[in-house]
């Protein structure tokens, strides 16, 4: 054994590791699933190719003039079957030829792809019967990476990952070593104190590099998400982050004895970050008036900063507002839980 | 005695300790010599381990002196602390590690002591190297307790129930390491409630009761400061005069558990023989008789009416 490998840091940070890789649950919850839940909803929310709506027309002069509208795909049917189609929604909207040259088009004006298919159908019948428009409008398509939903979700995943591993990591872990009275009895050891909880920060640093590597690098060979901002701003973010979510972890299981105590604690310090933090959707949209709020939680900051790296490609000076709200986490729930910390 | 004060390993004094509702621990005095092992011995809530985990220095006493190889916790803990091995009752080590693994991190916290292989000789454990810990048997698992608390090559140990909750069997095997670690001239204070513990294991005993120590000296002086040698233990099928049986030459105390009588004598030879002619005289029929010589337990029944273990 070389000197480094009897050092209680060392062994300590080792037991870290060793607890949390022959726990195959642990292993799953922190890696696979945030990959998972990634996969998942990119492919959910994939941008779709226009959609074609689906409309009946009575005539074959009405069918002719509808084709010339590439986004309506055009059924020619009996009025009766396409009354029942209509009805059993199979077609949008049916048009058909009203009293002196006009058209009827029905439709469901409460569906909105009732409402587009009228647009459309209107559009092609008028330009079919000589309209000429007033303004040539020509389409540019923009589908650029960084805009989509996947590039707005990869950054939430790893911030909720930065901060469940933390908060789960350290507090389950120090709790169920309480219940066990292990912690009680490695300080009867001559262990300095300060050890174990820095074993907790050596293991989680080194967790960090594949819990933001894993879905960073998923996303971007998988789904192409753009890493605009320096790596190395990313990094510092990642850590402070992991710091300050540490931190968090430590505080809320300073106290408690019980696993199902650090759930339910755990929990509730999480869940309301998960909803109003952004990750899965935008938090601007709660209302003005608790924008402060939500730009104070750590979730935020973190999410905030990596997002505004990688799509925006923000370096230091843009993050400072954010790092600014995670040391505040960092300090203030790392002095409070060494004040309330209970070794037994 | 100035000698004897030296050589003293640990020393307490009026010591007391009280939670919210209850005295643990009542104005305790100890003293346990060098290369000695003590006992102490008494019921759950007796306040054995907390006079225990007090000595350790993870308890604060509310008053009184500890002092542990000359030194004291408030000023030396750190030297302390190497010093030390200790066992706690009921701690569980983590699952996931293997036997060497955990040893090895007991023995990184540690300046000096035996390397973790070494460890594992002394307990037995070879088999068990590189079994995790969560698959280990209870005896084996307080065998690696044990091995934790000796990889700092420890000047007093100090074991909280070492064998509580095991079986018979497991339970010798680890009397056998323990009395192993004392011929090689360790200091040992362990607590524990089984009277065959403390007479196999201790070279003195203090028994505990209510936080007070109550009585303390050699297993033999201690049961022979009751003045009883033998005990009897029969039941009959009907009852009877206590009173008759008390009056027996040689009986020092009688009295009714259980649905039988158990006696305390000072000779067997005298003592059975009148028994049965007084059973005859009183017409009862006796079902069960046994006698022992005796032990801890029966001092402490003495002292206190109960027994160390309820039943």
């Amino acid at each position: 054994m070389s000197k480094i490998s009897e050092h209680s840091l060392f062994q300590l940070t080792l037991m870290r590791m060793r607890e949390f890789i022959r726990e195959p649950e642990a292993l799953f919850w922190a890696l696979i699933f945030p990959i998972a839940l990634a996969a998942g909803l990119g492919i959910a929310f994939r941008n779709q190719p226009p959609q074609v709506l689906t409309i009946a027309a009575v005539t074959p002069r009405l069918s002719d003039a509808l084709r010339q509208e590439k986004l309506l795909n055009v059924m020619q049917l009996p009025r009766v079957i396409a009354e029942q189609s209509l009805r059993t929604g199979k077609v949008v909207l049916l048009a058909e030829p009203g009293p002196d040259g006009s058209i009827v088009y029905r439709y469901d004006d409460t569906n909105p792809e009732g409402r587009q298919a009228r647009m459309l159908a209107d559009q092609a019948i008028q330009r079919a019967s000589g309209r000429q428009d007033a303004v040539a409008g020509n389409d540019k398509i923009m589908r650029e990476p960084g805009s989509r939903y996947i590039d707005f979700l990869i950054p939430g995943l790893i911030g909720m990952g930065i901060m469940g591993n933390a908060v789960w990591g350290l507090g389950f872990a120090i709790v169920d070593a309480r219940r066990k009275k292990l912690l009680k009895r490695i300080i009867a050891t001559p262990m300095p104190k300060h050890y174990y909880l820095l074993s907790f920060l050596f293991w989680r640093l080194l967790l960090l590099v594949v819990e933001v590597g894993v879905p960073l690098a998923f996303g971007a060979l998988v789904f192409g998400v753009p890493m605009r901002g320096s790596a190395i701003a990313l990094i510092a973010i990642s850590i402070l982050g992991a710091l300050a979510f540490s931190a968090l972890g430590l505080l809320v299981a300073s106290r408690v004895k019980t696993i199902e105590a650090i759930s339910g604690l755990a929990n509730a310090t999480m869940v309301p970050m998960w909803i109003v933090s952004g990750v899965f959707f935008s938090s601007q949209r709660f209302p003005d008036l608790v924008q402060p709020l939500i730009k104070a939680l750590p979730l935020t900051a973190v999410i905030d900063a990596l997002r505004a790296n990688m799509l925006q490609g923000a370096g230091f000076a843009q993050m400072a507002p954010q790092a600014a709200v995670l040391g505040a986490w960092l300090a203030v729930c790392f002095g409070l839980a060494l004040k309330l910390f209970r070794w037994r | 005695m100035q000698e004897q004060a030296t050589k003293a390993a640990l020393r307490v004094r009026t010591l007391r300790k009280a939670y919210k509702d209850i005295v643990a621990v009542d104005g305790i005095d100890l003293e346990v010599h060098a290369g000695e092992c003590f006992g102490l011995l008494g019921p759950n809530g007796a306040g054995k381990t907390t006079t225990i985990e007090i000595c350790e220095g993870l308890t604060e006493p509310d008053s009184g002196e500890v002092e542990l190889l000359g030194l004291h916790w408030n000023v030396d803990s750190e030297a302390l602390r190497q010093r030390l091995g200790i066992q706690l009752q009921e701690t569980q080590l983590s699952e996931k590690l293997t036997v060497l693994e955990t040893l090895q991190l007991f023995r990184s916290f540690f300046r000096q002591g035996p390397g973790a292989e070494e460890a594992i000789q002394k307990v037995q454990l070879e088999e068990k190297r590189d079994a995790r810990v969560g698959n280990l048997s209870g005896g084996q698992k307080q065998r690696l307790a044990l091995a934790c608390a000796l990889v700092g090559d420890p000047d007093l140990l100090f074991l909280d129930e070492p064998t509580t909750g095991l079986d018979p069997q497991a339970r010798r095997q680890l009397w056998d390491l323990i009395e192993e670690f004392k011929l090689a001239g360790r200091t040992i204070l362990l607590t524990t409630h089984y009277m065959e513990e403390a007479e196999r294991l201790c070279d003195r005993v203090a028994i505990m009761d209510h936080g007070k120590v109550i009585s303390q000296g050699t297993p033999r002086e201690l049961i022979a400061s009751i003045g009883v040698e033998h005990v009897v233990e029969f039941s009959t099928g009907t009852t009877l005069d206590l009173a008759g049986i008390g009056g027996i030459p040689g009986v020092r105390d009688v009295r009714s558990e259980n649905g039988g009588v158990l006696m305390q004598v000072t000779e067997l030879h005298q003592a059975v023989p009148a028994l049965l002619a007084e059973l005859s005289r009183q017409g009862v029929p006796l079902t069960e008789l046994r006698t022992h010589s005796a032990t801890l337990e029966d001092v402490f029944v003495h002292l206190t009416g109960r027994h160390l273990r309820d039943e």
